[in-house]
């Protein structure tokens, strides 16, 4: 059996951003970058059922991006992944949601995965569309926004969240690729010894331009910061001060002191 | 122009949400048709045409159905775009209509601006403008970003139905977790972030809750780690609350979190990152370290 984790690597979302010279994405200098949080959710998922059949399982991490993407190809391999795909592309982020798709779903075409797990959607773009056409194009079934997973020879039996917490339960058979949510499992931290152990797992590298065939179908214009609806009021300074400000407000703006 | 709006119904009901895509139309100015698949009892205020599956035979959740469904009303319409609610629904359906009409998605719209629509990006505390390429697109719009509206009584209905059964089996609904505390009541609520750092600190958020007489509330990664129990959840997938004083303590103020919380009479939110989207909601926010200022306000507060 062949599984497959598709992860995105994005920066850490308490950064500052700023646009970039062209003004279409954020300028990457001064960020720190990590795997994105669904996406954990996904290789964690992906590596418990690796470990649940054993060794005739092969599971396999993609990233698309320039070279420090494999930081996080190396987290999964230390999570558990066997064996990684780098798709090299320094310019990944100019593409749309439907060519990193395309470029997923014609690497994966003849490689007979009978899985394939991706986050519901990433931090930074936050499209919630690639999964789901990575499915679409191979021809697989898929579920989104999954919080419980169950397989069993050839069944996935899925979770779906819904809003206000309600759940949708809902059978399908392989080739299926699910999108992970939030909460699916707990995410492992990796051991030191799992991290020398993956430092021999093979990472494959690919150029993308192998890989590209589709068009974007859409363009961004522009990137920029939100305007601010005015309003609030910023407090800053030192802690004694600021207690003595929020509580003067709450007894001037609130009911709840009194 | 026109649009093709996708509704939904959900446990035998039309979903409120629904005309939020009429609102998004007519901010547009465009022409309208609707697509759902409901039971013919419960047809939405409409006076258009609505293209009407039975939701006995097509299920509530049955993606393959439904795209064949969206793809025969667009057959029939033409719209140049398709819209859908940024929902569970939505984002599940629309990258698949999209795929297969090989045209464009841009997801969670929140505006209507010049030269394309508004999203957000890196967790709200951005925007992008972002464009189809082609004339047609799927959209699917922000929950809340546009506001309801009804256009009549009676739509003119045509029934449409689809072949074949789907590749997923449906097998029902699982009810929310029961809860052990109704926010909703609540007139305080003190919710932890993930700012507070880890389960240790719960007890230095419920002092303050406890000071104030409120209740605990949460973000949703404190819930998912285990620090707080899910009934205390608040947002999309939690509750929605509107207490006298919100106070948010370590929460960031992603789009999921501010629809639970953000009709609260009074809101503060502290943050040690004074550009936190969470910002855009409080009325005041305090630019410090929760572990060091939600004490001394606890201490404050019981000398009161
Ligand atoms: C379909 C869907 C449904 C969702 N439903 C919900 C929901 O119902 N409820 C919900 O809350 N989320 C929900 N989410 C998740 C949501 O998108 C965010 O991931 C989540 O709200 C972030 O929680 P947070 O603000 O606690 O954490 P983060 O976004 O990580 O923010 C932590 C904040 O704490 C601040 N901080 C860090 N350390 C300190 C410190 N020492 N002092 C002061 N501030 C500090 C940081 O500056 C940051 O702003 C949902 C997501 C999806 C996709």
């Amino acid at each position: 059996m062949k599984l497959l984790v598709c992860i995105k690597q994005v920066p850490d979302l308490e950064s500052r951003f700023k646009p970039d010279s062209e003004g279409v994405w954020y300028s990457e200098s001064d960020l720190a970058w990590r795997m994105n949080e669904y996406d954990e959710f996904a290789v964690e998922q992906a590596v418990q059922l690796r470990e649940k059949l054993g060794e005739t399982v092969e599971l396999t991490v993609l990233s698309i991006g320039p070279d420090r993407v494999v930081e996080a190809i190396k987290k999964a391999l230390a999570m558990g992944c066997d064996n990684a795909v780098h798709i090299q592309d320094p310019v990944a982020a100019a593409k749309d949601p439907w060519q990193i798709a395309s470029v997923i779903a014609v690497y994966a075409k003849d490689k007979g995965y009978d899985l394939i797990f991706t986050g519901m959607q990433s931090q930074d773009r936050g499209s919630a569309q690639v999964g789901v056409m990575v499915a679409e194009q191979l021809g697989y079934s898929s579920c989104t926004t999954l919080v419980g997973f169950e397989y069993d020879s050839g069944v996935v039996t899925a979770k779906r969240e819904l809003e206000g917490g309600i759940k949708g339960v809902v059978k399908m058979k392989t080739p299926a690729l699910v999108t992970c949510q939030l909460g699916l499992n707990v995410p492992r931290y990796p051991t030191l010894p799992n991290i020398m152990k993956s430092k021999k797992k093979e990472i494959i590298t690919l150029a993308v331009s192998d890989l590209l065939t589709a068009e974007p179908l859409a363009a961004t214009i522009s990137f920029y910061s939100p305007t601010k609806k005015g309003g609030g009021l910023v407090l800053e300074g030192e802690v004694a001060s600021l207690v003595d400000q929020v509580i003067g407000i709450l007894k001037e703006k609130t009911s709840v002191l009194r | 122009m026109k649009t093709l709006l996708i509704g939904e119904y959900r446990e035998g009901k039309l979903l409120e949400s629904t005309y939020e895509l009429l609102g998004f139309a007519s901010q547009l100015g465009a022409e309208t048709a609707f697509l759902l698949v409901a039971n013919e009892f419960q047809l939405p205020a409409y006076d258009g045409m609505l293209y009407l599956a039975d939701v006995d035979i097509c299920g509530e959740y049955n993606p393959d159905l439904h795209k064949k469904l969206v793809l025969d009303a667009v057959k029939r319409e033409n719209p140049d775009y398709i819209v859908f609610l940024h929902s569970s629904y939505g984002w599940d359906l629309a990258p698949r209509v999209a795929a297969s009409l090989k045209v464009a998605q841009i997801s969670e719209i929140i505006a209507i601006v010049p030269g394309g629509f508004e999203v957000g990006s890196c967790n709200a505390k951005m925007r992008r403008t972002v464009k189809p390429n082609g004339t047609k697109a799927v959209l699917t719009i922000q929950a809340g970003a546009f506001p309801s509206e009804r256009t009549g009584t009676s739509p003119k209905v045509q029934k449409l139905t689809a072949e074949s059964t789907g590749a997923l089996e449906f097998l029902g609904y699982e009810a929310a977790e029961k809860k052990d505390v109704d926010l909703g009541k609540a007139e305080v609520i003190v919710s932890a972030g993930r700012g507070i750092g880890k389960k240790d600190n719960v007890p230095v958020i419920a002092a303050l809750a406890k000071a104030l007489g409120g209740e605990v509330g949460a973000s949703r990664p404190v819930v998912d780690a285990g620090w707080v129990e899910h009934s205390h959840q608040v947002g999309t997938t939690g509750q929605t609350v509107s207490p006298k004083l919100y106070v948010a303590c370590g929460i960031s103020g992603a789009i999921q979190h501010l629809a639970g919380m953000k009709k609260s009479d009074f809101i503060i939110a502290i943050n040690k990152d004074k550009d936190a989207p969470i910002g855009e909601v409080a009325d005041v926010l305090v630019v410090a370290d929760v572990l060091q200022f939600v004490p001394a306000l606890t201490q404050k507060l019981q000398n009161v």
